[in-house]
């Protein structure tokens, strides 16, 4: 488990394709760089797109786990 | 997942050059030649993805597409021909139907529950998600003058009408372009 003591937590759970990337992308620019964003989403495709979209922006993926029926990653924003 | 595994892959940093000799941006130029709401879903799907992966996003509505930068229950058409075109093909996200299956707007209409159903954003969701991300919205002044619309019928974000030499100035700096 890594340590987010300061993460932003960000609910994506209900949302689909784009609107987790979308909603990402608006929350990583009310963070500082350096902090981390906490997320929850329900979408399966977020397995896939978000490393793309972490790859795509060079923000860092910290990690990304499924759990029973939610997906739960943390972002770090870089710069 | 190992997340190092994930992020071993940096951006792409190679500089591309384009036809005219101007470096390739990290943008996005597409063609809406299509008012279908199927292919149109698809088209602001991309461009919303698109800019939230940071990239700048051109769409270049023509023709049919046009009928999405339409503010809703407008009627359009200046001679007899292009009016009955205006009644019968009327603008706006709400008004257009899917390419296949529409059956007079049953197909819309299921498709528009169907997408509620599974909890994916309605259309001018998708638009007004777009015009927040900054995406940049571009009417073909050729097609607008052929199928008799005016561009004070367009949604307030649209720029104003241009031709196809400022669509291949966007695109020829364009890391990405689709015709949709």
């Amino acid at each position: 488990m890594t340590d987010v003591t300061n993460a932003k937590i960000l609910d994506l759970k209900g949302l689909l394709c784009p609107m987790p990337v979308v909603k990402m992308a608006k929350a990583i620019k009310e963070v500082e760089p350096g902090q981390t964003i906490e997320a929850l989403a329900t979408d399966p495709g977020v397995m896939a797109d978000i490393p793309a979209w972490c790859r795509t922006t060079g923000n860092e993926l910290v990690s990304l786990e499924k759990l029973d029926k939610q997906y739960r990653f943390v972002v770090r924003r870089t710069k | 997942m190992n997340a190092s595994d994930l992020t071993a892959f940096p951006a792409e940093s190679v500089m591309h050059v384009s036809s005219n000799g101007k470096a390739v941006k990290n943008k996005l130029s597409m063609v809406v030649f299509s008012g279908d709401m199927d292919k149109v879903m698809a088209a602001l799907i991309i461009a919303t993805g698109a800019a939230a992966s940071g990239m700048e996003v051109t769409m270049f509505f023509t023709f049919w597409g046009l009928k999405v930068i339409e503010k809703p229950g407008q009627l359009t058409g200046k001679g007899w021909m292009g009016r009955m075109m205006g009644v019968m093909n009327r603008g706006g996200l709400d008004a257009i139907g899917p390419s296949r299956l529409n059956m007079g707007g049953m197909g819309r209409w299921m498709f528009k529950k169907m997408m509620k159903e599974k909890g994916v954003a309605s259309l001018p969701e998708f638009y007004e998600t777009a015009v927040d991300l900054g995406v940049k919205m571009m009417p073909c002044q050729m097609s607008l003058d052929v199928m008799e619309f005016d561009a004070k019928n367009f949604q307030a974000n649209v720029t104003s009408p241009v031709g196809v030499a400022t669509f291949l100035e966007e695109a020829a700096e364009s890391k990405v372009t689709l015709f949709i």
